[in-house]
């Protein structure tokens, strides 16, 4: 009955992974049969939320800064990588120097916004990082004068897609009588990538650092007491959360192919927030969950049109009104049930993990 | 010179409505430790009555101000009836909860009313009838038109009431108790309930009167129009030490102003290589420079250790 | 009782699955339909991608009332294709006006096998979903993205029934220079694509008239305080303010500058030649400017049925883009009545032949797929309403284009 204990027993342990791995790899042709190839296409765009959500929560559900303005280093990653591929100063990088380096610029805007506001706490910190989200936006929207850079308003386009040699994920190839559109291609992409996140935060959790950003978290005047240096470790979070964050927004151009400011607003960074909050913040399996449901409930709501449609025989009220309506709802039923997330942090893991399982 | 003091009476006027949707804010804040997103959205629902029932009366051939009465009290009753509920229904429930936990039902509640918004008015802009003639007033060059003269006073006038009210009234003592210590207010023969309450609905009128200023200096609704003014509400009311309601009066005001001279000085301060583009830039980095100098904004307090 | 997350996971995902296959069952009933056995009725879908909801879905909503209207004329007027008796089906998709929601309905339309698509509105959506409709070899016209890079990515699906920004912009400002004899200007615009991508092509036709341009002002599309830039400008003393952007920031603008007291004349793009416009700034708009692509709508052979038309049926007036969204719909099923098939892989190329006249005026592609030079004419707002003051011909002497055949226009003559 319980899964959970399939996945700790010795003998099934291979077992229940190798099903796991099948089903994500399955997943994309199973649903494309099923459900259409735009669902493919929702399921890969979540795993890139996963990405940022999972960053965001290293921020947030670990350190327990409350950052509003995290939109910001998937921008920067965007950018970084659109910019150094594509037309636009025609030079394309490999996407292998690319990614790592887009990556290392967002930790440095992690760290640029992270110095100032050390000594910052709640939601003073929370504006400034919203402060933050829209100044990134508003540059990127306005260095097309008096040097074009960012190519203003107007975007980005043709970005290079990721590709080797000859090999470019933005074509459709064959391989074992089974086609890989691009959807396909990039899903395989995130998918791995989504993976490492969150092994990497699973190893961060249980890690030194880890367990400095929760003693900060929890109380940062008794985890300076006890001799972390909570400057460094605080600057360590925005650092790593804005490195996700930036190969998140790397993959999330190539995959694109163009990216404009408007992808980079307010209320994405809250969507994200949304997702680690309402997933369960500091549980690295919640905020996948929540990252994963906050993308595709909205698709999900848009078959409510045709339902309505069903059930009572005309349109009552619009539906893509309707849509947004239930999403608002949705929201605050979820939070409202389960005020600690879908799938909390379980209290006092820290030492034994198996300490209270009942 | 004449430019500049019609900057500053352009930053006042539009400070003045800032601050006014800044109280809503810090007044909740203050009490429960929230960010209430929805509170633009509130302002958006006060404006859109406040609209809607001038449109009705236009015909109806009532002088001025009777209309304007009516509109505001028909916008305040349906904001606080609103603001009740909201409060009864998202928040109250979640008050034990973890911090970020009512931050989510904002946003929920925030969409919520957008879309219900939209459902009654539709998405189109909505043009306020024609009312009034403002004239305008002469002061060293600069335009003042009765209608911002109004607005100032008006906001204005509401603020200090509030401020005076918070330290004189019994309610006032009741709201200030529980807003140091709930429990022990409780304790002491405080209903914090009622008191919570009785915040979201003094927050949620005085915020309805902002939306009828907005309907009456630009002309203009739509169901979106919270979003942004909320969001410069919340900057004005940390700005000026969130939970402070003289922080949001001086945030507020503050805000405005910066915003007028930012957009009207940056680009011959800066030799023309930033514009008018770069305003809410200016807006966040003297934020960002008053919270670095005083980490609790400008009037709150000092230990505020409400992380 | 809640200590296993996994089965709560399990009830949410199931419950988000369910809601999704529910829906699912729904299109496959539709196809069914273009079975040989069905009695010669081919049912043709239309996709319309646009912003319903957040703050730009007014003008989407006019886009998709605009594409509604086009094949509820084009159901009633019986057309048939190769002999064939044709229902036309809209599908509206909502793109939140959002790059990566755009690229996802994009998909969607194709899963379900429009063969056409009327979208999207912003430039960042429709960009980043041409590549997907140019995979699918599904035609699309956009009726409203502006940016000049949208037809410049090498797709052969892509067309835009709006003037691009390098055609508008510069006829505005040769009307300032010889009509108005502006000497001296203050430029505004919206930071949006279309509104700055208008303001820099007419500042920089301007600046090579020899107007000097006193100041550049930036708001945002989401403002509506503009007294503080309209302020610096008061101060710089120009004869004309051009803005770049649409009605709701246009109307109160005007407002605000006859507040300050400002006597500059004020002209803009399409995007505030609008009803609404008018309508939101009451008495401030007159005398107020701007220009729209096409002839004026009462010369034009459908444009003051559709003006009705559009009324009765949706309770308001055209907002901005409606017009181009009806003509969007009729180019596709002319070309599909060339080519008589609705199979996107043969119409396509008559896509790019067309020669239609439409509500909104001649309509003819470039090879890039852009809307060839046509006339542009510009509106006054006198006694409360749009009168076109002139009508500038295309320098470019491609005149005779728009002069070309009086087109059948059978659908909108049809009631």
């Amino acid at each position: 009955m319980n899964i959970a204990a399939l996945f700790n027993d010795r003998h099934y342990r291979w077992f229940a992974w190798g099903a796991v791995v099948l089903v994500l790899l399955a997943l994309p042709f199973i649903t494309e049969a099923v459900l259409g190839r735009s669902w493919v296409r929702i399921i890969a765009v979540s795993l890139l939320f996963v990405m940022l959500a999972l960053g965001l929560n290293i921020v947030v559900g670990f350190a327990g800064l409350l950052d509003l303005g995290y939109i910001a280093f998937f921008a920067v990653g965007a950018y970084s990588y659109a910019l150094l591929a594509s037309p636009q100063f025609a030079v394309h990088w490999p996407f292998l120097l690319l990614l790592p380096l887009g990556a290392a610029i967002a930790a440095v805007f992690g760290i640029l916004l992270g110095a100032p506001t050390l000594r910052l706490r709640g939601d003073y910190l929370a504006i400034v990082t919203l402060g933050f989200g829209e100044i990134i936006r508003v540059f990127l929207n306005n260095l097309n004068r008096p040097v074009n850079i960012t190519n203003g308003p107007q975007g980005i386009t043709l970005i290079d897609p990721l590709q080797m040699g000859g090999f470019s994920l933005a074509q459709t190839h064959s391989f074992a009588g089974l086609t890989f559109s691009p959807v396909h291609n990039y899903y395989f992409v995130f998918l791995v990538c989504a993976a490492l996140t969150i092994a990497l935060s699973l190893r961060l959790q249980n890690s030194r650092i880890g367990r400095a950003w929760v003693a900060i978290r929890d109380d940062e005047l008794a985890a300076s007491a006890m001799g972390i240096n909570t400057r460094n470790v605080k600057l360590l979070a925005f650092a790593m959360g804005a490195t996700f964050g930036g190969v998140a927004g790397g993959l999330f151009a190539s995959f694109q192919g163009f990216i404009s400011p408007e992808s980079f607003q307010l209320i994405d960074s809250i969507m994200v927030l949304c997702m680690v909050v309402l997933g369960g913040m500091g549980n690295v399996a919640g905020v996948a969950l929540g990252a994963v449901l906050l993308t595709a409930l909205p698709e999900a709501l848009r078959y409510i049109g045709p339902l309505q449609q069903r059930w009572f025989g005309g349109v009552l009220v619009d539906p893509a009104d309707l849509r947004m309506l239930l999403f608002g709802l949705a929201l605050v039923l979820m939070m409202l049930l389960r005020p600690e997330g879908l799938w909390p942090v379980r209290r006092r893991q820290a030492g034994k993990g198996n300490a209270d399982a009942g | 010179m004449d430019i500049f003091a019609q900057q500053l009476i352009n930053g006042l006027v539009l400070g003045s409505i800032y601050a006014l949707v800044a109280l809503g804010y810090t007044m909740v804040y203050g009490i429960l430790g929230l960010i209430n997103f929805a509170h633009g959205d509130i302002t958006m629902i006060g404006a859109l009555v406040a609209l809607t029932i001038l449109q009705g009366l236009a015909a109806a051939g009532l002088p001025a101000p009777v209309l304007l009465v009516i509109a505001g009290g028909g916008a305040m009753i349906v904001c606080a009836a609103l603001g009740l509920s909201i409060e009864r229904v998202a928040y109250r429930p979640l008050r034990r909860a973890p911090r970020l936990a009512p931050l989510i039902t904002a946003i929920g509640v925030s969409i919520l009313l957008q879309y219900s918004a939209a459902l009654v008015w539709g998405k189109q802009y909505i043009a306020l009838p024609k009312l009034l003639e403002p004239s305008a007033i002469d002061i060293a060059g600069a335009q003042l038109t009765t209608l911002q003269l109004a607005i100032f006073l008006l906001a204005c006038a509401i603020m200090a009431a509030l401020l005076w009210f918070i330290k004189t009234s019994r309610m006032g003592r009741a709201m200030r108790a529980t807003e140091q210590n709930p429990d022990v207010a409780g304790l002491m023969g405080v209903n914090t309930n009622s008191v919570i309450a009785f915040t979201f609905v003094l927050g949620s009128a005085i915020g309805a009167i902002a939306g009828l200023m907005i309907i009456l200096y630009y002309g203009i609704g739509h169901y979106f129009m919270g979003f942004m003014l909320g969001l410069k509400a919340f900057t004005a009311a940390v700005l000026g030490g969130i939970g402070n309601v003289g922080g949001a009066v001086l945030g507020g005001l503050l805000l405005g102003v910066i915003e007028s001279l930012a957009s009207g000085y940056i680009g011959d301060l800066s030799g023309g290589v930033l514009g008018s583009n770069y305003r809410d830039i200016f807006a966040f980095l003297v934020l960002v420079l008053v919270l670095v100098l005083r980490p609790s904004g400008l009037l709150g307090q000092q230990n505020g250790d409400r992380a | 009782m809640h200590k296993h997350p996994i089965r709560s996971l399990a009830v949410a995902l199931t419950a988000a699955l369910l809601v999704a296959a529910c829906g699912q069952e729904a299109p496959p009933t539709a196809p069914k339909a273009e079975a040989p056995k069905a009695p010669e009725v081919l049912t043709v879908k239309i996709g319309s991608a646009s912003p319903l909801t957040g703050p730009q879905a007014h003008i989407g909503i006019d886009i998709r009332n605009g594409v509604q209207l086009a094949i509820e004329d084009a159901n009633a007027a019986n057309v048939e294709i190769a002999g064939k008796k044709v229902k036309f089906e809209m599908v509206a998709e909502d793109d939140e006006a959002n790059p990566t929601k755009a690229t996802t309905v994009a998909q969607k339309l194709v899963d379900a096998k429009v063969v056409a698509v009327i979208g999207h509105f912003n430039s960042g959506a429709s960009i980043p979903a041409s590549k997907i409709y140019s995979d699918a070899g599904i035609p699309q016209i956009s009726p409203s993205s502006t940016n000049p890079k949208y037809t410049e990515q090498g797709f052969k699906t892509t067309f835009r029934v709006v003037a691009h920004d390098g055609q508008q912009g510069p006829t505005l400002a040769r009307f300032a220079a010889k009509t108005l004899q502006s000497k001296s200007v203050a430029v505004i615009d919206d930071s949006t694509a279309y509104g700055q991508g208008l303001a820099d092509n007419f500042e920089a036709t301007a600046k090579s008239l020899g107007i000097k341009v006193l100041a550049r002002e930036h708001t945002t599309d989401k403002d509506t305080d503009f007294k503080a830039i309209l302020t610096r400008i008061k101060g710089k003393k120009p004869d004309l303010i051009m803005f770049g952007g649409i009605d709701p920031q246009a109307a109160p603008m005007i407002k605000q500058m006859k507040d300050l007291g400002i006597q500059a004349k004020f002209i803009g793009g399409d995007g505030m030649q609008t009803p609404n416009f008018i309508k939101l700034a009451g008495d401030a708009s007159e005398g107020a400017m701007a220009s729209i692509p096409g002839l004026p709508k009462d010369q034009m052979p459908g444009g003051k049925t559709f003006l009705d038309k559009y009324k009765t049926k949706f309770n308001q007036e055209v907002e901005l883009f409606a017009p181009m969204g009806y003509d969007s719909v009729m180019v596709f099923i002319e070309a599909m009545k060339r080519a008589g098939s609705s199979d996107p892989a043969k119409f396509l190329p008559e896509v790019g032949k067309t020669t239609y006249n439409g509500v909104i005026g001649p309509i003819a592609f470039d090879d890039k797929g852009d809307l060839k030079n046509g006339p542009i004419t510009l509106y006054v707002v006198k006694g409360g309403k749009w009168e076109p003051l002139e009508t500038v011909k295309p320098e470019t002497g491609a005149g005779t284009a728009p002069a070309a055949a009086p087109a059948p226009a059978q659908e909108t003559a049809k009631k």
